[in-house]
Order: structure tokens, then sequence, then C-alpha cells
């Protein structure tokens, strides 16, 4: 198949699926609702209305080529940051810090993106910024929670920066036969994880007896985690022809991915449940910019890592 | 009330413009108007403060025609300080300057904004009297707006809660970090016949306390 068919296939696909599910929406709230409120199938028009929007900025990015990826994420990485510190707690004396979080760390993490610094791309946060941003709180000689805000600090910048930060990398990876045709990679992890999320939720909605961790998340339930993570790998092995992996391949790189994808909403609903709050912001319909990409922020490293390790030169 | 027509003043309008787009940028604040409409109506606006950004966040939330009718009382001891703050506040905020010490001022600080409420303009003044950087939700009121409502009680005071300013931007910093802050206005009050000043402070800090746990979102 050529970089041409493939993108059409793709584009039609995801647009099919997307006023498919918009049709079930709007059937589920018109018919079975009644145009009443209900929980589940308002949740569910919510997450389709942010996948219109995640799609069509997503499409965009890609039409305008790699730095429209990076610029995308970096976007991406900057909101989820901002919801994550308005809610984590910091001092006064971690000022200078946040400032470097936001206005150092997270764009020169992207130039090393943007200019496919693999090597140092990988260490930047973990190891440079982790040593250098406690001792700009340091110097302010406020010992008050010090351990807490600099672990919040260095938290959010894993997670919301770094992590985030290898969904564009994909692009940098060298794979012998699959040249051009990396921006597929990015579709295929974030299909994967999201309908991973939406299938566990609609399957502990209908099927959901056994709860995982009640205090934490009470949706999450063993029904929908395996329903979710048994349609995330079926979809896998069926998108495979759009991968550099074999069909089989393909479905335990799915598995890997849309298990992380789960643990990751999970830890990030422990972090809210901590700090009192039902979502992270409220820029999108139906919670934050975090709430939609918890699970991708946990998946993308170890697929970007899966992919780098096994496929790529 | 100020002429603001753009070809005359054009440098300030712009700047004024500017300001706003940045505050409103840099803090992701949607103003909330929880106990009264944003309606171009004489008023007094009173804040919790925790920072100078306090000052440009509810001048930036308010719509413009209710922008150009209010202005911000100010600190004389910070704002004319130097010759960039002195054209910030008269040009382009229209501030109201008080002297915050009584040493050496004639004037006394209530007559200045009583005068500024006699044209028409409406005032934005944070009753703790300085910026809070303690734990304390508030500082104590000063006795200030209660002299201030004393002589003008037809206008309605409207509290006004901002959250994470002070984590925004604290005192003697200057690059701010945009983490999400929030301005709620909460419901009017006026000085009633014969209140004295301590209940009536109390109802100023109540009506800001009551804003606050009306803005705070429920857990659910």
């Amino acid at each position: 198949m050529t970089h041409f068919q493939g993108t059409l296939l793709i584009t039609a696909g995801v647009f099919l699926l997307l006023a498919g599910v918009t049709a079930l929406g709007t059937w589920l709230k018109l018919v079975r609702a009644e145009g009443r409120p209900h929980p589940l199938i308002d949740n569910i028009n919510q997450r389709i209305q942010a996948w219109w929007a995640m799609t069509l900025t997503i499409g965009l990015a890609l039409v305008a080529g790699r730095i429209g990826v990076v610029v995308l994420f970096a976007f991406v990485s900057f909101t989820a940051l901002r919801e994550f510190l308005t809610i984590a707690p910091t001092r006064r004396g971690d000022h200078q810090a946040l400032v470097m979080a936001f206005f150092v760390a997270l764009p020169f993490q992207y130039f090393l993106v943007g200019v496919e610094w693999l090597g140092f791309q990988e260490v930047f946060i973990p190891v440079y910024a982790f040593l250098f941003l406690p001792i700009l709180s340091a110097v302010k000689s406020d010992t008050r929670n010090f351990m807490e805000c600099s672990g919040t600090i260095q938290w959010g910048l894993m997670v919301t920066v770094f992590c985030i930060s290898h969904i564009p990398a994909l692009l940098s990876l060298r794979i012998p036969g699959y040249e051009q045709r990396n921006v597929f990679l990015i579709v295929f992890l974030v299909l994967i994880v999201q309908s991973g999320d939406i299938l566990h939720h609609v399957y502990s909605r209908l099927f959901g007896k056994h709860q995982i961790a009640p205090q934490v998340s009470p949706n999450k339930t063993i029904e929908g985690f395996i329903g979710g993570i048994a349609a995330s790998v079926t979809l896998g092995a069926l998108l495979s022809w759009m991968t550099p992996f074999t069909i089989i391949e393909a479905a335990w790189v799915s598995l890997a991915t849309s298990l992380m994808g789960f643990f990751g909403g999970l830890v990030l609903s422990a972090m809210k449940r901590d700090r009192g709050v039902k979502d992270w912001g409220t820029n999108i319909e139906g919670g934050g910019m975090l709430d939609r990409v918890a699970s991708v922020c946990f998946a993308a490293p170890v697929f970007f890592h899966l992919v780098r390790h096994w496929w790529s030169v | 009330m100020h002429p603001t027509h753009f070809m005359q003043r054009p440098v300030p309008e712009v700047l004024s413009w500017a300001l706003t787009r940045f505050t409103r940028l840099i803090t992701g604040a949607q103003a909330r108007w929880l106990g009264c409409a944003p309606v171009p109506v004489q008023r007094i606006y009173f804040g919790n403060h925790n920072s100078h950004a306090d000052f440009a966040l509810i001048w930036a939330s308010l719509p413009t025609p209710l922008r150009r009718m209010t202005r911000p009382v100010a600190g004389a001891d910070y704002w004319n300080a130097s010759p960039l703050r002195r054209y910030i506040i008269h040009e382009v905020l229209h501030g109201v300057v008080i002297e915050r010490s009584r040493e050496g001022s004639t004037v006394e600080p209530v007559d200045i904004m009583a005068a500024a409420l006699e044209r028409g303009d409406s005032l934005i003044l944070f009753p703790e009297g300085t910026r809070n950087t303690t734990d304390e939700q508030l500082l104590p009121i000063k006795s200030g707006i209660y002299h201030l409502a004393q002589k003008s009680p037809q206008i309605d005071l409207v509290p006004v809660w901002m959250e994470n300013l002070g984590r925004l931007l604290p005192k003697g910093e200057i690059v701010p970090v945009p983490l999400l802050c929030s301005i709620s206005f909460g419901t009017p009050l006026r000085l009633q016949p014969g209140e004295d000043k301590e209940t009536f402070l109390g109802r100023v800090r109540e009506a800001l306390l009551a804003t606050m746990r009306e803005a705070r979102p429920a857990e659910s």
C-alpha cells in the first residue's frame, strides 16, 4: 500500500468511525435517554465531541508536517502541565522552579524532539530537570514541605512533558521499509489507547460488578478492564497494516500499550482523589486536557521504547 | 468618566488592550458572575488581595463598557515610585492613587475615593489594605471600606474572589507562571442604615468567603 492510499484509508476510516459513533451517541441520547440527562450517554457524547476536536487538530498538525506535530504536542503538554500544577500544591519558594518548568524545560524538551536529539531527549527531564529544579527551590531557604513540592514539580514534568513528548518523537524513529509513514504510528497509538478508554467505560457501566480500586475510581471494574483491553488488542491486530508490525506483533504491542494506558488513567485518578477534585480542568468538554490524555501519557513512552528497540535502526 | 476614544489616546488604549489580553491568556480565567450581572452600573468591586496580578485580573475580567468606567484604587508608595509605573497607573489604568500611610498626606484617602465615586466612576479596591502572603484566607478587613460606604451608601459593593493569583505571581517575583486562576463576582451588599463598623466589616469579610465557597466546585 502506498503512503497516499494509506493516508486516504485512515482518514476515511477515522471519519466514518467518528460519524458512526456520533450518530450512535445522538440516537442513544434521543431514543434511549429521550433527551433527558443520562450519566453514561452524556459522558460518551462529551467524549465524542472531544474526539472530533482531537481528530481535526491532529489531522491539521499532520498536514502541517513534522513541525506541526511537535508544536501541537508541545501545546498539549503545556495545557496538561498547567492543569497539573494548578491543582498540585507548591510553595512560594518554588516559584522560580515553576518558571523554569514552564518556560525552559518544556520548550527545550520539544526542541530536542524537533531536532531529533534522541539521546538527550531521554535524559533531559529525568536527570537535568531533576537535579536543577530543586536547587532553585533550595536557595530560597524555605524547608517546609520541601520534599513533597520538589517531587510534585518533577512528577508533573515527567508525566505531562517527558511522557507526552514521546508521541511526536515517534516521527524520529528510522524503521527500515516504513519510511515516510511514521505518522501512522501516532494515529495507531492514539486509536489503541482511546478505544481502550471508551470501551472500558462502556463495559464497566454495562457489565461492571467487581471494582478494581473503589477508593480511587468507582468506575474502573475488572469486567471493564478485560473488555477494554480485549477491544484494544483486537483493534490493534486489525490495524496492523498501518504499522511495521505483523498481526501477532501488533496484538502484543497493543496489549502492552493499552495496559499502560489503563493504569495511567488509574494513577491520575488517584492524584485527583488526593487533591479532592473531579476533573483536571474545564477547557474541554467533560474535564480537562489531562483527563483526556492521562492514559496516553503512560502508554506513549512504553510504545516508543518497544518500537525503538525492536523495529528501528 | 474618562472619554477614551482610540484616536485621542492611541498608546494607552493599545497598552490597555494588550494588558487585558495578556492577563486573560496567562491566567486562563473566565469571569463567573455568580451574584450579579456584568451590567454597566456604578459599583465598588472589592477583592481578596494576594498578588499584583489581582489588580490586572479584576480589571481585565470586566467587559469593556464596565472597564471604561472602572478605576483601580492603588497605593502611591508603589505606583508613584517610577515613571513607568506612574504612566501605567495614571494613563493606562486610570487609577485612583492614594497614600497608604497617613504621614505627610493632608487629604484623607477616603475623600479621594469618594470624589471619584461622585464623578460616576466605579472603583476596584482591596479592603485588606495589603497583599496577603500568609496561609490565612483573608487578612483583617481595614476600616477604609466602611468609611467609603458611609459616604456612598447607595452604591453596590460587589465581592470578588480570586484563586491562585498568589501562586501565579507571588509578592517580589517578576515572571508569572501560567497557572490557571479563577475569578468570581459575588452577591452585592450595601451599608445598612445605622449599621456599626464591626458588623459591616464582618459582612464584608463574610461576603468574600461566601463568594469563595460558591466558586469552588463541590466534589461529586
